[in-house]
């Protein structure tokens, strides 16, 4: 295994009751990148990218088999009681914005105060920094104590970006993120990825094919819950090897 | 440290949650066991056939059919009743109110308010309105008053299942030539009677099985009714009655009887499950 | 032949319209006719006495033409709301449980025990009270507090309504629960909380307002239980000075004097009053707690 693999998946089978969702995936997702996971909705790209998260744990109709390594360790072995190390080293953002029930500020204290810091400056100054970084302080520093609901959609996705990086993550997973945006926020949100992988590693799930063109430098196509093809965005969109890669990138599924 | 208080934090409320959620499932257990062992013993079929004979409330012969024939015919003539008003009602949100969305809310809300209303009111109210128009004890206000406490859970069991057909089913009909009323009886209906059926059977089960709505209602004697204008014995007043008595053998007939309604209620219960269950399974998918 | 079936048809399509408009209109109708002819009834002794002195006032005595309501008041608040003590806590468990921690077929599985737990008659449940609930109360739980009780008290009557209760108040709570986007939980997990920290922290606080309705409707049902209370709560008239005295809540009033009210016509509108009382409680609680849900519903 070499320095710039982040995240080796080897393996890896998924079952939901009975049905097979994930079949023998085997990934390998460079470090400092940003990697698109792409394929038509219901090809398993979610539940790929919540098992890189154990997010599957909370679902006990869900099996999974195999080994996640993110940098040498198979958190598939990790204990239980540790799952969290592994989230924190993880942030999420879903298809849509999901704010936690309370204050925009506390929002972002969240993640902080569930691992023990309690600081009250310490926890002013990350907050004013992290939404910085999500391009959100000047809209809402007056108003850090509404309830983060009172937000529009396209705040509300900044917002819990900024919520993930405040747990400084070193990967930040993200699903369909500006599928329930407009353009402007979308567009925010493609920009802060390009800025954001200089220090993280970026996992997109998305079947906008034009947004991984745009963004992505590597390129996971998954098809009926199996890997086809895999490799820099150059070569998969540039000379695809596989027939339903092909097809894909015609459009022959949308 | 600060993991393992956390880890026993979680540790102690899952006990917890175990212990209600399997609270819950061994409390109906201890309710079926207790009325089983208490009432088995008593229960006879001479229980179950014979009205009570002459010195019945002393632990003499008899039994209690009169008190069951009581509450089918009080349950048999509200669900009938309430069906009879509350299917159109039900049908008329859905259809003719489609496009009124505001208006069949506030007319769920207001039956959803109407089914919190205790049976206790509806009886004490019931029995005034009885009073004022000089009627007497008879089987014909109980069914009355049964049918006004059973009609808003009537109504709400329809309208959800009918609340589930489909906006295009209403359109193609209507397209057909169809008249509303007509879509309503011949499409609807024939759609959703599972569901009908199963609305049906929960408000007979309240029905039977309510008390305080009857208590001031019906009256209660040791015949079987023969007109609608004749006092009636109903199964929850037999046990109610019966279990007051300081005798042991009528107490110990309170058990049975109540071991009878019971009984009946588990099987309404069964069936209304088995019904839904096929609900789903003829319900055309759009 | 055929205009006549049309004409036919007319006559029955009008006749089904009429119907249905007839019986919206009986139902609407309903809860007014209820609360005016309730208010008719109680008016004769309202004209005597003012509200006030009637709920708040501690003499009841019939016979003399006195008729404070307090003590019945005080006996209904009590087990009411002793029996949401005990089953607010298990319901908020055991749905938290049912919905969070395990597989869909075991929700599956208990939906028939909560079905059945809802349809039993209130006259099996008082049955139930007087055959087991009764003695467990005298022989066990007043002993083990040093105290003693014939078994026939407040904290029976609100043991036997809880259990009552808990069907009604659990279905609200999982559906509550359910609703609630599992994308909330992940969001809550992937900041490194654990799943009870989100639970506590995210849930909870996400259904709280249906946690809030949910309690609501338990108390009105609770409060307008008849049957199964009057028949293990002891139906003494006093202010019960504690859980293991009896008590005699407003419903058990109405029902275990209807024989007797009619000879005297203040009794009669003191009981109509007693009902309209009852009436108004359970349809405020009601009412604020659907207003909730229907807010609740709004925002998500």
């Amino acid at each position: 295994m070499d320095n710039q693999t982040k995240i080796h998946i080897k393996n890896l089978n998924l079952h939901i009751g009975k049905q097979q969702i994930l079949k023998d995936i085997n990934v390998q997702i460079p470090k400092n990148k940003i990697t698109v996971i792409l394929g038509p909705s219901g090809c398993g790209k979610t539940t790929l990218l919540k098992s890189l998260n154990r997010l599957t744990d909370i679902y006990p109709d869900i099996k999974v088999e195999g080994s996640i390594e993110i940098d040498g360790q198979d958190i598939l072995k990790v204990k239980k009681r540790d799952v969290t190390d592994i989230r924190k080293k993880m942030g999420l953002l879903s298809q849509r914005p999901y704010p936690l029930p309370m204050s925009i500020y506390k929002n972002i204290t969240y993640g902080l105060k569930i691992s023990g810091r309690r600081r009250k400056r310490f926890l002013n100054k990350r907050v004013e920094h992290y939404l910085k970084q999500a391009s959100l302080w000047d809209e809402v520093k007056d108003r850090l104590k509404d309830p983060a609901s009172a937000l529009s959609i396209g705040q509300q996705q900044r917002l819990c970006l900024a919520r993930g990086l405040a747990v400084d993550p070193e990967i930040i997973l993200a699903d369909e993120p500006t599928s329930a945006l407009d353009p402007v926020s979308s567009q925010a949100i493609e920009e802060k990825f390009v800025e954001l992988k200089e220090r993280y590693t970026i996992v997109m799930v998305t079947h906008v094919l034009r947004q991984a063109r745009r963004i992505a430098d590597h390129v996971v196509f998954m098809y009926l819950g199996e890997v086809v093809e895999q490799g820099s965005a150059e070569e998969v969109f540039g000379n695809p090897k596989e027939e339903r890669t092909k097809a894909y990138l015609r459009g022959a599924f949308n | 440290m600060r993991k393992f208080f956390k880890l026993l934090e979680e540790r102690i409320f899952q006990g917890l949650m175990i212990l209600a959620t399997y609270g819950i499932a061994v409390v109906l257990f201890v309710i079926i066991i207790s009325i089983l062992i208490k009432g088995l013993p008593s229960l006879s079929w001479e229980m179950l056939s014979q009205t009570p004979k002459g010195g019945f409330y002393f632990g003499k012969e008899g039994g209690i059919l009169n008190a069951i024939i009581g509450s089918l015919y009080l349950a048999f003539g509200s669900t009938l009743l309430a069906l009879l008003i509350g299917l159109p009602v039900a049908l008329y949100m859905n259809i003719h109110l489609l496009n009124r969305k505001k208006l069949v809310n506030t007319i769920r809300f207001l039956l959803d308010l109407l089914w919190g209303v205790p049976s206790i009111v509806y009886g004490a109210f019931g029995f005034s309105v009885m009073i004022f128009l000089g009627m007497r004890n008879s089987l014909l206000a109980g069914i009355i008053t049964i049918t006004l406490f059973i009609i808003p859970i009537m109504i709400r069991a329809i309208d959800e299942v009918l609340k589930s057909v489909p906006r295009g089913l209403l359109e193609a009909s209507l397209s057909l030539g169809s008249t509303r009323s007509e879509t309503a009886y011949r499409v609807f209906v024939k759609q959703c009677i599972p569901g009908i059926i199963t609305a049906v059977l929960l408000a007979f089960g309240r029905g039977i099985g309510d008390a305080a709505a009857v208590l001031f209602t019906t009256g209660y004697t040791d015949y079987i009714p023969t007109s609608l204008s004749h006092p009636t014995a109903s199964l929850p007043l037999a046990i109610f009655f019966q279990l007051s008595s300081p005798v042991p053998e009528v107490k110990d007939r309170a058990y049975a009887s109540a071991l009878v309604l019971t009984i009946i209620i588990l099987v309404i219960s069964i069936l209304s499950r088995i019904l839904s269950r096929r609900f789903q399974k003829t319900k055309i998918n759009f | 032949m055929k205009r006549f079936f049309k004409i036919n048809r007319k006559i029955r399509n009008t006749f089904h319209k009429r119907w249905m408009l007839l019986s919206l209109i009986v139902v609407i109708a309903m809860p007014i006719v209820l609360g005016v002819g309730l208010y008719l009834k109680s008016a004769m002794l309202l004209e005597q006495t003012s509200l006030i002195k009637l709920l708040f006032s501690k003499e009841w005595k019939p016979m003399q033409g006195l008729f404070g309501l307090w003590p019945f008041i005080v006996s209904s608040l009590w087990v009411t709301i002793l029996a949401l003590l005990i089953a607010g806590p298990i319901c908020l468990l055991a749905a938290i449980y049912m919905t969070q921690y395990t597989k869909k077929y075991f929700l599956r599985m208990m939906h028939p025990v909560i079905d059945i737990l809802a349809g039993i008659p209130s006259v099996v449940y008082g049955v139930w009270g007087v055959i087991f609930v009764v003695p467990l109360v005298s022989n066990h739980l007043a002993p083990f507090f040093n105290t003693q009780s014939s078994g026939y008290s407040i904290l029976t009557g609100a043991i036997v309504l809880a259990v009552m209760i808990i069907p009604f108040i659990l279905n609200i709570l999982i559906e509550v629960f359910r609703n609630i986007p599992d994308q909330l939980t992940e969001a809550s997990l992937s900041l490194g909380a654990t799943h009870w920290e989100t639970v506590k922290h995210v849930l909870v606080r996400k259904a709280f307002p249906g946690i809030v309705s949910a309690f609501g409707l338990g108390i009105s049902r609770a409060f307008g239980e008849t049957i199964a209370v009057l028949m293990v709560v002891g139906n003494v008239t006093q202010i019960p000075k504690g859980i293991f005295q009896p008590g005699y809540p407003l419903p058990a009033l109405i029902a275990n004097n209807y024989g007797e009210m009619l000879s005297i016509p203040l009794y009669d509108s003191a009981l109509m009053l007693s009902a309209l009382v009852l009436f108004v409680v359970v349809l405020l609680f009601n009412f604020a707690s659907r207003m909730a849900i229907i807010k609740l519903e709004r925002h998500t």
